[in-house]
């Protein structure tokens, strides 16, 4: 019993020194956001010996985080709804419809998969700027809402096929037709695969620098994290609100993350464990 | 009988292909088309015509230095996230299936820096690396020792591998902790009842029932390594030190938005798309290869 309990204690010992090495860094940070630049650069690591605000004022007030936020929300909001309506629509379209070209289509949407955002980026780009909306939120619902469909439609479809077909028979012989059977069978019964489906869109969306980069070029409708890089272009030497900066993009995120974890670890990794 | 009738599949399939099509088929084809001109402008002007230059552009990818010092980036960063990304998380995946307590809070704690944005977690880093009082330099600094320029030449790879790495450990962990726990306990009862050790069972039971779950990992490491953007970028902005930390992502954007060399941005667009094929092509010719020696056997 003795040598179970040794090798139970290296390996809760190791676990422990990996958790510290992930948590640590934003603790480190968090710590460091209220205090002046100067203190930070003296003594990270010690608690705030003058503890201030002024770097949370600066990123409100000067930098406007919460206008960010804003766009984030609309951006990101907007890309979910859009995915999920979209590939739930298709899911179900492939999975009980048979016609034609069926392979086709599954193996177009599986193809596209491949697609890394850099290969479509330009020529989308060129639409955007000759359709005159370039910095319109718009130009990163569009390009991402067709990133995220066709992984979201393989996550629906796989959900759908399982769903039996009979109570759908049962409605129509009541007297539903496809739309009702769609709107008020299929996708009550989906919910699980939609919130996956929304939570990896939202947070593909939140989190995808290069697009909102590529299309947003007017720094009063920045999102969030093509604000952040702002911020760490213009004030990379100022410690403390770049501390403070990180703290006020990863608190909310952390906050849905410990209410919601279950459901975000299994969005995230979903599709990947069925391959 | 409900599904006879074909029409209302035209209102479920149409809107979503017509999306995929204007934003993925079509931009993917034109991109590829427009590798093969000398575009002067993104949108062409009225009146001018963008000139037809055949593979220049694929031939300057061989006589581009930078162009090789991203590609070698990328690649070399391929091999990390494999060895390092999934090596790491698999042995933490096998330490936590060893324990019963604490299994959920590890999950949660590990999975964290996978939901920050990678934009998030380069600022946090290069706050790290600051040659003027950044963390590092700090705990160097405590020690009497000189502070180092971490973003030198010499290790501005390592120093962006480093959080690549770690904030995406917690996925494959999870990953390969469900592929774990998807193995029947029996097997691995019968093996110690015939003598074998713990050690030994994660060689020959572990490992070889893992085998669809790893290739699912590394295919993910691989093609995930190859869209790095984020992160080098806020780290080390235009490849900085001198393009040293350029990878294929980040040099496109470069190409394209910073020079305006729209075409070449294209063409290196067509090489990465080229290289992911390739590389997930070979991943999964080694595993069935493997497949089949196990099979003689």
């Amino acid at each position: 019993m003795k040598k179970v309990s040794a090798s139970k204690v290296i390996i809760y010992l190791i676990l422990i020194i990996w958790a510290v090495t992930t948590i640590f860094p934003f603790l480190w940070i968090l710590n460091n956001s209220f205090k002046p630049s100067a203190e930070v650069l003296r003594s990270s690591f010690l608690l705030p010996q003058e503890f201030t605000l002024e770097n949370y004022q600066t990123a409100f007030g000067r930098l406007n985080v919460l206008n960010a936020y804003k766009q984030s929300f609309l951006i990101s909001g907007t890309v979910t709804v859009g995915v999920m309506v979209l590939s739930s629509m298709m899911a179900f379209g492939l999975s009980r419809y048979r016609f034609k070209g069926k392979k086709f289509v599954h193996s177009l949407i599986v193809a596209s998969l491949m697609f890394p955002v850099f290969a479509t980026i330009i020529p989308v780009y060129r639409m955007i700027v000759s359709w005159g909306l370039l910095s319109k939120n718009i130009a990163v619902i569009l390009p991402q809402i067709a990133g995220n469909l066709s992984f979201a439609t393989i996550v629906m479809l796989g959900f759908i096929q399982s769903i039996s077909v009979e109570m759908e028979e049962a409605a129509y012989m009541e007297g539903a037709n496809v739309f009702r059977v769609f709107g008020q069978i299929i996708v009550p019964l989906c919910r699980p695969s939609l919130a996956t489906v929304a939570i990896f869109s939202f947070l593909w969306s939140y989190n995808d620098l290069f697009v909102q980069k590529v299309m947003m070029r007017d720094n009063t409708k920045y999102p969030v994290c093509r604000l952040l890089e702002e911020i760490s272009s213009q004030y990379g030497t100022d410690f403390g609100l770049m501390a403070a900066s990180v703290t006020i993009i990863v608190v909310p995120v952390m906050i849905v993350y410990i209410l919601l974890q279950k459901n975000i670890i299994k969005g995230l990794t979903a599709g990947a464990i069925k391959g | 009988m409900l599904y006879r009738k074909k029409w209302p599949l035209l209102i479920f399939l149409v809107p979503g292909l017509l999306f995929m099509l204007m934003f993925l088929y079509l931009p993917f084809v034109e991109n590829i088309k427009n590798s093969f001109y000398d575009m002067n402008a993104v949108v062409k002007m009225p009146g001018t015509e963008w000139d037809f230059i055949g593979l220049e552009n694929y031939k300057k990818l061989f006589t581009d230095t930078d162009v090789r010092v991203a590609l070698i980036n990328s690649l070399k960063m391929m091999i990390v996230t494999v060895i390092f990304e999934v090596g790491i998380a698999f042995v933490l995946a096998v330490l936590v299936s060893q324990i019963k307590r604490g299994q959920q809070l590890f999950r949660t704690v590990f999975f964290f820096p996978v939901v920050i944005s990678a934009t998030a977690i380069g600022l946090m880093f290069s706050l790290f690396y600051n040659y003027n009082g950044g963390m590092l330099n700090q705990i160097l600094a405590y020690f009497g020792k000189d502070p180092v320029l971490w973003l030198s030449p010499e290790r501005a790879f390592t120093m962006l591998a480093i959080p690549t790495v770690w904030s995406y450990i917690g996925f494959y962990f999870v990953i390969l902790l469900t592929g774990l726990s998807d193995i029947p306990d029996d097997i691995y009862e019968a093996a110690a009842i015939d003598g074998c050790g713990k050690f030994k069972q994660v060689f020959y039971i572990t490992l070889p029932m893992m085998k669809t779950v790893f290739f699912t990992s590394v295919t993910l490491a691989v093609t995930g390594a190859l869209k790095v953007f984020d992160l080098p970028w806020v780290i080390a902005p235009n490849g900085a030190p001198q393009g040293l930390t350029h990878f294929l992502g980040t040099y496109m954007y470069q190409q394209t938005y910073g020079l305006n060399n729209y075409d070449y941005g294209s063409t290196l667009a067509v090489l990465i798309v080229i290289l992911g094929v390739a590389v997930s092509r070979c991943i999964g010719f080694l595993t069935e290869e493997k497949d089949e020696k196990s099979k003689r056997k």
